[in-house]
């Protein structure tokens, strides 16, 4: 590793690693991240794979990315165009040269660029005429021959040895970005602990991509990203649906209960049940339920037996959660609903990312039946919210949806490690044992919120359940006043939760011609285009909502300090279509997207500037 | 309630509420009322231990008739709630209360599930054949060619054996008794609370108003014992006024035999043993149909097994002494991690 070609600096890179859905592209992607962070570069990641585990071999539709943002200054987004695009086939060449920057460099597989697969891709002719890619750096490698001389001597059957080819390319992309094989290394000798013959292919294999990359002429400098300067601390690469799990276990310890999810596999979610079911050590209990319903009832039996309950989801099996939901709402118990956001309606776009859930999660519930709303916005910071959604839950007595989306659940990035004991405590308003003349629908004055009491507890033995209540004692009622007056306590008690949330912030200018207005997982494509847009003299800023319902107390105001507001989301409108409800005096422009894909900066850029010429 | 030695002494009041029974007079659902507040009193278990739980249905209105913790849950959901309950807190005694609507028909995917893994609860099915709180549509266990409001002409389909699909489903209890019978109901409740897992008691419940009579055949006071035969483990299989007929194999088959007749004697009737494991006998048992036998009551199948909620307890604990990590703070501390300064 001595012969080293000239050396530049970049700011920050983008990555796109693409292949066949076998071919170990987000793992691939996933070593190269994690590398990078270990270096101390911020990044951000984001996986786009397809819905079939294995589509059709070397078609556009089983085409599998993983696109990856390293920096040596701030990361919010994964990027909007790749510098370099890794394609392991030409149907990974077709799905991605359109993402690709002017002059980008492209490394391929010239072994899986047979007639046959320039075919199967919809390529008419040769692919770098059809796509006009002369003007980039194109270099073809020989990587499945390459890997296969590399462990000729291993006596590894066909299927193990190009398996590992993936590790051929990430090999490449480490000299090219000046990047140590340790992590790496590390990682397969802790996956494989039992498999001494993989680890070496494995090794062989990323070592003499790394050489050849080192030797062929065709790279004619490597590149190094700096550290990025970030706040002290201990960091870890976290993606969303992790951090959502170890928030929810967060808010379940500063609350002193153990935590309960009910809960059933559904794409993009699977993963908090999946990183939950793996923490036992810390005393949580999941149950995989034989439905969506089954995993929300059994969650709302655990709340009424005295656990922090939780259950993950997404669009679909919310729906199927609706009614018991509302059974939540009506007996008035804590209660954590993660929805994954998908594209939809009904199965459609499993894997991919959209925010068209907003009306479902606000109003998809028969009768008045109001819940919490919060949305986190970017990988890391689900961790805050799960556990706000959990704060919120337990201290108010409510159901609280907490939304994130495909886009957070899987992307990544750098996630400093916060003190718990510095976390702020959650006191759930329990009833202590003794406690004179309870009734279970007595409430705080203040907050309008319920005791808590706990089966098991002597004295208190009480009945709940979906019928309407009598105001105090919560004994069934079908008094039409009760039921009226019932009504707006359980709206009131939720809307008061305003008096315990921050108030909205605005980012970039506090007051001017455009106020860029957002919502959940689109922050990081939104304040970048807001502070690109305020570098080129824009008065612009940026008011990101993470508190959905009650919104912040001083949203009204926020909205007011704006000639203009545009609304961008992942959907038609719902969330302009909300503030128009709530604040109907100001005139919402929209920018939507729905093709289950985020929004690229220059897309909100080109908006913002539209509105700002007219 | 009084306490002697520590130990508390319930009577049935104890476990009345304060709020009035609204089912209709006559309705077999005051009874079983009546035989589960005596059974818990008598259970020694204190009275904050209890939760009992429903669904939906005239039978689900149950929890707000006792003086236990209660929930009142949604349509077909009974089973999945206690399932919440008692794997949260195992230390509770969880009593399901469900109908043939809620228990078979929206809410059969819990039934099938909660008996599958066997949580420790106790499922009373008030079997009325029949859809009461809606006014009288046909159920799952309706008789195939039931009139009812939605079968004018009679239904078409063929019911569920709520004892066949139990056992079907790995079931490891089931009972039947039958709403007026309070000895019985007492007796059998007292079992399914003592067995570890799900104990299922099918209650044959008679609906006065929608479906009157459903049960009369075997019910009614002139031909009960001929048509009923009451299962005790141990006891041969021995049914009828006079005591003189009982239940043999002949083949794979269970046949009705007269002692005395033939060369019969008691030594060649059948023993009840609901502890066996395989399942052979007891669902043969439990599809015994008047008029060709008798309708099997009692404890037909009790068969000791692991449960589901001490299992996920075992495990986590299992797990927490084995594990490195002990708090969040560890676990974010974890792995792959970097320090920047």
């Amino acid at each position: 590793m001595t012969k080293k070609r000239e050396l530049i600096e970049l700011d920050d890179v983008v990555i796109r690693f693409s292949g066949d859905s076998g071919d170990g592209m987000q793992l691939t992607g996933t070593l190269f991240s994690n590398t990078a962070a270990l270096l101390g570069n911020d990044i951000a990641t984001f996986p786009d794979y397809p819905a079939e585990i294995r589509a059709p071999q070397g078609t556009v539709g089983g085409v599998s990315g993983f696109q990856v943002h390293i920096g040596h200054s701030d990361i919010r987004t994964p990027g909007d165009l790749a510098d370099v695009l890794v394609a392991m086939n030409p149907a990974a060449l077709k799905a991605n040269a359109r993402w690709l920057k002017p002059g980008a460099t492209i490394i391929y597989d010239r072994d899986n660029f047979t007639p046959k697969n320039i075919q199967k891709a919809g390529y008419k002719e040769d692919p770098i005429a059809e796509d006009r890619l002369q003007d980039f750096n194109i270099i073809p490698a020989p990587i499945t021959s390459l890997t296969k001389e590399a462990l000729k001597d291993m006596g590894l059957d066909m299927k193990t040895v190009l398996r590992s080819k993936n590790m051929f390319a990430l090999g490449m992309i480490y000299w090219l970005f000046n990047r140590p094989l340790k992590y790496t290394e590390e990682f397969f000798q802790q996956k494989f602990k039992r498999k001494p013959e993989v680890v070496e292919a494995n090794e062989k294999v990323l070592k003499a991509g790394y050489y050849y990359a080192e030797t062929i002429e065709a790279l004619h400098s490597t590149y190094v990203v700096k550290p990025a300067k970030i706040e002290k601390g201990v960091y870890r690469n976290i993606n969303g649906n992790t951090a959502t799990a170890w928030g929810l276990i967060a808010a379940a310890e500063r609350a002193g209960l153990q935590l309960f999810v009910g809960s059933y596999p559904i794409t993009p979610a699977t993963g908090i049940l999946e990183e939950l079911a793996l923490r036992k050590d810390l005393g949580v209990i999941t149950v995989q339920a034989e439905d969506e319903i089954a995993g929300i009832t059994t969650s709302i039996g655990a709340s009424f037996a005295g656990l922090m309950a939780a259950t993950t989801t997404s669009g679909p099996g919310l729906a199927l959660k609706s009614e018991a939901l509302g059974l939540a709402v009506i007996t008035e118990l804590p209660l954590v609903v993660v929805d994954v956001q998908r594209g939809g309606p009904s199965t459609g776009l499993p894997t991919k990312t959209e925010q068209s859930d907003l009306m479902q999660v606000l109003w998809g519930r028969n009768g008045e039946s109001p819940v919490a709303v919060v949305a986190a916005s970017t990988p890391a910071n689900c961790f805050y919210y799960a556990f706000e959604a959990g704060r919120l839950a337990l201290e108010h007595m409510t159901p609280v949806v907490l939304m994130t989306d495909g886009f957070l659940a899987n992307g990544t990035e750098p996630f400093r490690v916060p003190d718990i004991e510095k976390m702020p405590e959650i006191k759930p308003p329990i009833v202590p044992e003794g406690t004179e003349d309870y009734m279970p629908y007595k409430r705080d004055p203040g907050t309008l919120v319920r005791g808590w009491a706990i089966p098991g507890t002597p004295g208190l033995e009480h009945r709940i359940g979906g019928l309407e209540k009598d105001e105090n004692t919560g004994n069934v009622s079908y008094d039409p006043a009760n039921h009226e007056k019932m009504t707006h306590i359980r709206a009131e008690k939720v809307a008061k939760i305003v008096e315990d949330i921050p108030e909205q912030k605005i980012e970039g200018e506090q007051e001017g011609d455009l106020l860029l207005v957002g919502w959940g997982s689109t922050y990081g494509h939104l304040v970048s285009a807001m502070e690109e847009l305020k570098a080129e003299g824009k008065k612009v800023g940026l008011a990101h909502f993470n508190y959905i319902n009650p919104l912040p107390a001083n949203t009204d105001e926020v909205l007011g300090k704006f000639k203009k507001i545009l609304v961008c989301e992942l959907n038609l409108g719902q969330f302009a279509n909300y503030l128009r409800m709530n604040y109907p005096k100001y005139e919402y422009h929209k920018l939507n997207k729905i093709q289950g894909l985020p929004f690229t900066v220059v897309e909100i850029k080109d908006e913002a500037k539209k509105l700002l010429e007219e | 309630m009084s306490t002697e030695e520590n130990k508390v002494v319930y009577t049935a009041k104890d476990f009345k509420s304060d709020q009035e029974v609204r089912w209709c007079p006559g309705c077999g659902d005051h009874a079983i009322l009546s035989s589960v507040q005596r059974t818990m009193a008598q259970l020694g278990i204190r009275r904050e231990k209890y939760a009992v739980i429903s669904g939906i249905g005239c039978s689900s209105r149950f929890p707000y008739y006792m003086a236990t913790y209660g929930f009142h849950g949604i349509h077909g959901r009974a089973a999945a709630i206690s399932t919440g309950v008692k794997t949260a807190n195992p230390d509770l005694s969880v009593w399901t209360i469900t109908g043939d609507g809620d228990a078979l028909a929206i809410g059969g995917n819990h039934l099938i599930h909660v008996v599958r893994r066997n949580v420790d609860i106790n499922l009373l099915l008030f079997n009325n054949r029949i859809y009461g709180l809606t006014k009288g549509q046909y159920s799952p266990t309706s008789v195939k060619g039931q009139v009812t409001k939605t079968s004018p002409y009679g239904t078409v389909e063929p019911p569920f054996n709520p004892g066949e699909l139990v056992i079907g489903a790995k079931g490891k209890f089931f009972a039947r008794t039958i709403d007026g019978d309070i000895k019985l109901s007492v007796e059998v409740f007292t079992e399914a609370a003592k067995h570890e897992g799900t104990s299922v008691v099918e209650i044959l419940q008679n609906c006065v108003i929608y479906n009157n009579g459903a049960y009369a055949d075997i019910t009614d006071r002139e031909h009960k014992e001929d048509r009923q035969i009451v299962l005790r483990d141990g006891e041969p299989m021995i049914f009828g006024k006079n005591r003189d007929k009982g239940l043999m194999l002949d083949g794979m088959q269970l046949k009705v035999v007269k002692i005395g007749e033939n060369g019969i004697t008691e030594k060649d009737i059948l023993v009840h043993d609901s502890k066996v494991n395989n399942p052979g006998l007891h669902m043969m048992l439990v599809n015994m149909k008047w008029p060709s036998h008798p309708v099997a009551v009692g404890v037909i199948r009790n068969v000791a097994a692991p449960t589901y909620d001490t299992a996920v307890h075992v495990q986590i604990d299992k797990i927490k002494e084995q594990s490195p990590i002990k708090n969040m703070t560890d676990l974010l501390h974890s792995g792959n991690t970097w320090v920047v300064k």
